[in-house]
């Protein structure tokens, strides 16, 4: 009986595919990373300048440089957690469908601020980058970084920028206004989450979203509107803006 | 909970496969977004008393949504670690990039903000910011 058992243990093991360790390592690592960082924030008050995806990122990258981990591979290791990112977009349909009174009941408003805000986004960034001699590329890199990701990366390979870079100008946009956007507004004495929302919607694309969203669903709503609108007008108005300015 | 996966899953494919077809600007899952919630608005519009619930829009349909959302900020962590493919870029053009960055970005928020709590300051705005707010979702 024991030599039975220990024949099935024989199979078992040398079937049993081996465990990707390299991929729960660096799953296990993000994760943690996050959470404590979601945790530190909550210590300090939950200050937004205590951003946990700024934390997991600079983290997580110090661990790749100390292990000499490519960056290829730990990508490969943590694809799972970047998959959920799409449904987690389509989620936001659920505080929008809740909101919709709001929404329609603020739509001229909303018309106003989109165009407003998406048009300074793109003017000041590639405007500052050639006032301080930042090179042309930089520049069309620049314009629609205040995009979520995939439709900056559309446009931008459009206009001549580079791709790569016009990803880190989104992610890097998108972690400044999480980080200053909630007490900056407050301090202009703008307490809406209906204006919250959508302003981090248009000018940090998700990040800044994500940093809403976890506060307010009102702001949940109009930052999913702010995302997905932004994405469609910018499309239209950089190559437009691009053609009346200097460079 | 898998029906509510189901349900999200979906919708991501339809909003994907449209904006392929279609050439759309638009990724898929923001395609999908809008989809949703115009199914469920509509869906809602149709609620009558003598009708059974929709099959979609249940509970576990929002509490897995809530879920989503509440950790969409971890969900960036693996595209934003690949700024460290990006360093040289980035610090050979320093100055004119982290002012950029700083100050389009603030302004792209303030000038949003703005422009939309002057445009709705007439009607009351229902929802106001405690001064301590807490992680409400």
């Amino acid at each position: 009986m024991q030599s039975f058992s220990h024949t099935l243990h024989q199979i078992y093991a040398r079937f049993l595919p081996e465990p990707n360790m390299e991929t729960l390592f660096w799953l296990s690592v993000t994760l943690a990373v996050f959470a404590l960082g979601v945790r530190l924030q909550i210590r300090l008050d939950r200050a937004p300048w205590a951003n946990p995806v700024l934390f997991a990122i600079a983290f997580v990258a110090l661990g790749l440089l100390v292990t000499e981990t490519p960056y290829a591979t730990y990508f490969q290791s943590v694809k799972i957690i970047n998959f959920l990112l799409g449904p987690a977009t389509v989620a936001l349909a659920i505080p929008l469908a809740d909101s919709i009174r709001l929404v329609t009941r603020s739509l001229p408003a909303m018309t106003l601020a989109l165009l407003a805000g998406s048009i300074t986004s793109v003017v000041s960034g590639v405007l500052l980058v050639l006032l301080l001699g930042g090179s042309h590329d930089v520049a069309l890199s620049m314009a629609p970084k205040a995009v979520t990701t995939p439709i900056a990366i559309a446009i931008t390979t459009q206009i001549g920028g580079i791709p790569a870079l016009t990803a880190a100008f989104a992610i890097l946009g998108g972690i400044i206004a999480a980080m200053i956007g909630e007490t900056t507004l407050r301090r202009l004495g703008i307490t809406d989450w209906r204006a919250h929302g959508l302003a981090a919607g248009i000018a940090g694309s998700g990040i800044a979203a994500a940093q809403v969203a976890q506060r307010d669903p009102v702001g949940a709503a109009f930052a999913a509107l702010g995302i997905g609108l932004n994405g469609l007008v910018t499309a239209i108005i950089v190559p437009l803006i691009l053609y009346f300015l200097p460079g | 909970m898998p029906e509510a996966f189901l349900i999200l899953i979906l919708f991501q494919l339809v909003g994907s496969a449209l904006q392929t077809v279609l050439h759309l600007p638009v990724p898929g899952p923001v395609i999908g977004m809008f989809l949703l919630a115009a199914a469920l608005l509509w869906k809602r519009s149709r609620i009558r008393a003598d009708k059974p619930a929709s099959s979609f829009d249940t509970p576990a349909l929002s509490s897995l949504s809530r879920s989503l959302i509440a950790c969409l900020g971890l969900l960036f962590v693996p595209a934003g670690v690949g700024l460290v493919t990006q360093m040289p870029v980035l610090l050979a053009n320093g100055l004119p990039i982290a002012v950029a960055l700083f100050g389009s970005t603030l302004l792209g928020l303030m000038v949003t903000a703005f422009v939309m709590h002057r445009a709705t300051r007439d009607r009351p705005s229902p929802e106001r910011i405690p001064d301590t707010g807490g992680q409400v979702l």
